[in-house]
């Protein structure tokens, strides 16, 4: 049980926060005290719009423990519309075969459940494939 | 910079060894190194683990090796970098003994995987990315390494199966290693025939996590008995590069930016060009990695690795040989313990120690260790002191 490592983190699960950098502009995803891009200070909240496409993606047969569960489940490497990649899972994708470039958005789902079966849920962003 | 040379080398053999203890394979091959030195002994000993704390519920590695190695008393440390873990060992080795301040340094890296099964191993592996953003999606370093080669599929023109010659010359060269896991060529067919792993990753694209460890005498030349009795291997070079630990963060996830720097800073402060090396311990993890390192390290153009191994470049007979005791891929992937495997390795090439994998005339190598995706870069340079 971690949860206050996971409750830290909530607002970034559930609504995809990062920052944007006060002095060059550049998005960052995850947010951090320090921008990558100019080494500036950056702590400015700034919510991404939960859409992008699929930059990479693969299909995990053998999980790690804590998602044996889910197994087979797809992980992508998405490429948001401001910029910046995040990894997640891709979801609700039926009969949808995947594809580089296909546009997706943001959902929250279930991403784990922590330790044991009484174990805490963890929530957070996943992507679909894009409704227009 | 004074000069730093290997004057003692252990290793055991790389596999499941599910009757032999963290500890023991580590002191197995820390007295092999000493022995092989003609009975130098340590002033401090670097240990390179990446889960220890986690698989065997063992933290503090650096003085338990010492402790059960006979060295009670002296310096003892560990140190972690993913899959770099042994190579950053040797790499604090070399400083030590660079700078004067220890005259005998024991590098030992030592990885136990079979203490835990399947799932566990994969969740410990994940620890090594970014936990709160990559670890936390399911997401592997093997199905990372997945992700890579499908964009390098995207926007290369790789040929179904064109990573094969990776691992094949692999194979072919563990034939040769006496302590290789995997001591069978593999065919092409087998290789085809593959079990999918994590899409386009199949099981022969995938070096196995097995149990090993090796270990290194690194001493300064003057401090070596009259009769030594092998030929000398000098560290001419050394250099630990980082990146972004999250693939995401990077600009272009397909070039290994931190491989790069580490090549070219080792290559620099070692005074030699790329033409002048004669092997290249390469991080075959993945055989999608061993081409992205050999472009990194400027032996190929960007998208054109793979190329390189179709034409049979990196076989033994080769222009630049790699994996020249089998790699990561048939030698075995004892995680922290692979950079020193390949120090021992080239050390053994430098030698003529080699055996039918012998390299002729080999007189410098370059090694090269990655933690996950190159967000470590660890590389030395080692070549036959004159
Ligand atoms: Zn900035």
């Amino acid at each position: 049980m971690e949860i206050p490592r996971h409750w830290r983190l909530k607002q970034q699960r559930y609504s995809l926060v990062g920052e944007i950098c006060p002095h060059c502009q550049v998005k960052i995803f995850p947010p951090r005290d320090v921008c990558p891009n100019c080494g500036g200070e950056a702590n400015t909240p700034y919510t991404f719009s939960g859409r992008g496409e699929v930059y990479s993606y693969t299909t995990i047969y053998e999980a790690p423990a804590g998602f044996e569960d889910k197994a087979p489940y797809t992980v992508a490497l998405v490429k948001l519309d401001e910029g910046p990649l995040v990894t997640a899972q891709l979801t609700d994708l039926g009969d949808t075969p995947v594809e580089i470039g296909m546009p997706v958005e943001m959902v929250t789902r279930r991403l784990r459940q922590d330790g044991d079966e009484r174990g805490m849920l963890i929530y957070g962003y996943k992507f679909r494939p894009a409704m227009n | 910079m004074t000069d730093v040379v290997i004057a003692g080398i252990g290793q055991t053999r790389v596999g499941e060894f599910w009757d032999i203890s963290l500890r023991s394979l580590a002191v197995r091959a820390i007295l092999a190194a000493i022995k092989d030195s003609g009975g130098l002994r340590p002033q401090a000993l670097y240990a390179g683990n990446m889960l220890a704390a986690n698989l065997s519920r063992q933290a503090h590695l650096g003085t338990l090796l010492a402790d059960f190695s006979g060295l009670v008393g002296i310096e003892a440390e560990t140190l972690e970098a993913a899959g770099a873990s042994g190579a950053a060992a040797l790499r604090q080795g070399y400083l030590a003994v660079a700078s004067g301040l220890v005259d005998v340094a024991l590098v030992v890296g030592v990885e136990k995987y079979t203490d835990v099964i399947g799932p566990e191993i994969e969740a410990a592996l994940a620890t090594t990315t970014d936990s709160d953003f990559e670890a936390i999606h399911g997401l592997t370093p093997t199905s990372q390494a997945a992700l890579l080669m499908r964009r390098y599929q995207h926007e290369f023109d790789l040929p179904p199966n064109g990573l094969a010659e990776f691992v094949l010359t692999a194979h072919a060269n563990g034939a040769g290693n006496p302590n290789a896991m995997y001591r069978k060529p593999l065919s092409r067919e087998a290789y085809q025939k593959a079990e999918m792993v994590s899409e386009p990753l199949t099981l022969f694209d995938i070096a196995p996590n097995a149990d090993g460890a090796a270990a290194l005498i690194l001493t300064r030349p003057n401090l070596l008995p009259k009769d030594f009795a092998h030929p000398l291997v000098r560290i001419a070079a050394s250099a630990s590069v980082s990146d972004t630990l999250g693939l995401h963060n990077r600009p272009e996830p397909l070039w290994f930016a931190a491989a790069q720097a580490s090549v070219e800073q080792a290559l620099k402060k070692a005074g030699l060009s790329r033409e002048q090396i004669d092997l290249f311990e390469y991080y075959d993890a993945y055989s999608i990695y061993a081409a992205l390192s050999l472009e990194a390290a400027g032996f190929a153009a960007r998208g054109q690795g793979w190329k390189l191994a179709a034409e049979g470049a990196i076989g033994l007979q080769g222009k630049i040989p790699c994996a020249t005791m089998g790699g990561l891929k048939a030698r075995g992937n004892p995680g922290g313990a692979t950079g020193v495997y390949q120090a021992v390795e080239a050390t053994l090439q430098l030698r003529g120690q080699a055996g039918p994998n012998q390299i002729p005339k080999a007189r410098c190598a370059l090694i090269q260790a990655l933690g996950g995706p190159a967000a470590t870069a660890v590389t030395h340079v080692l070549t036959v002191a004159s």
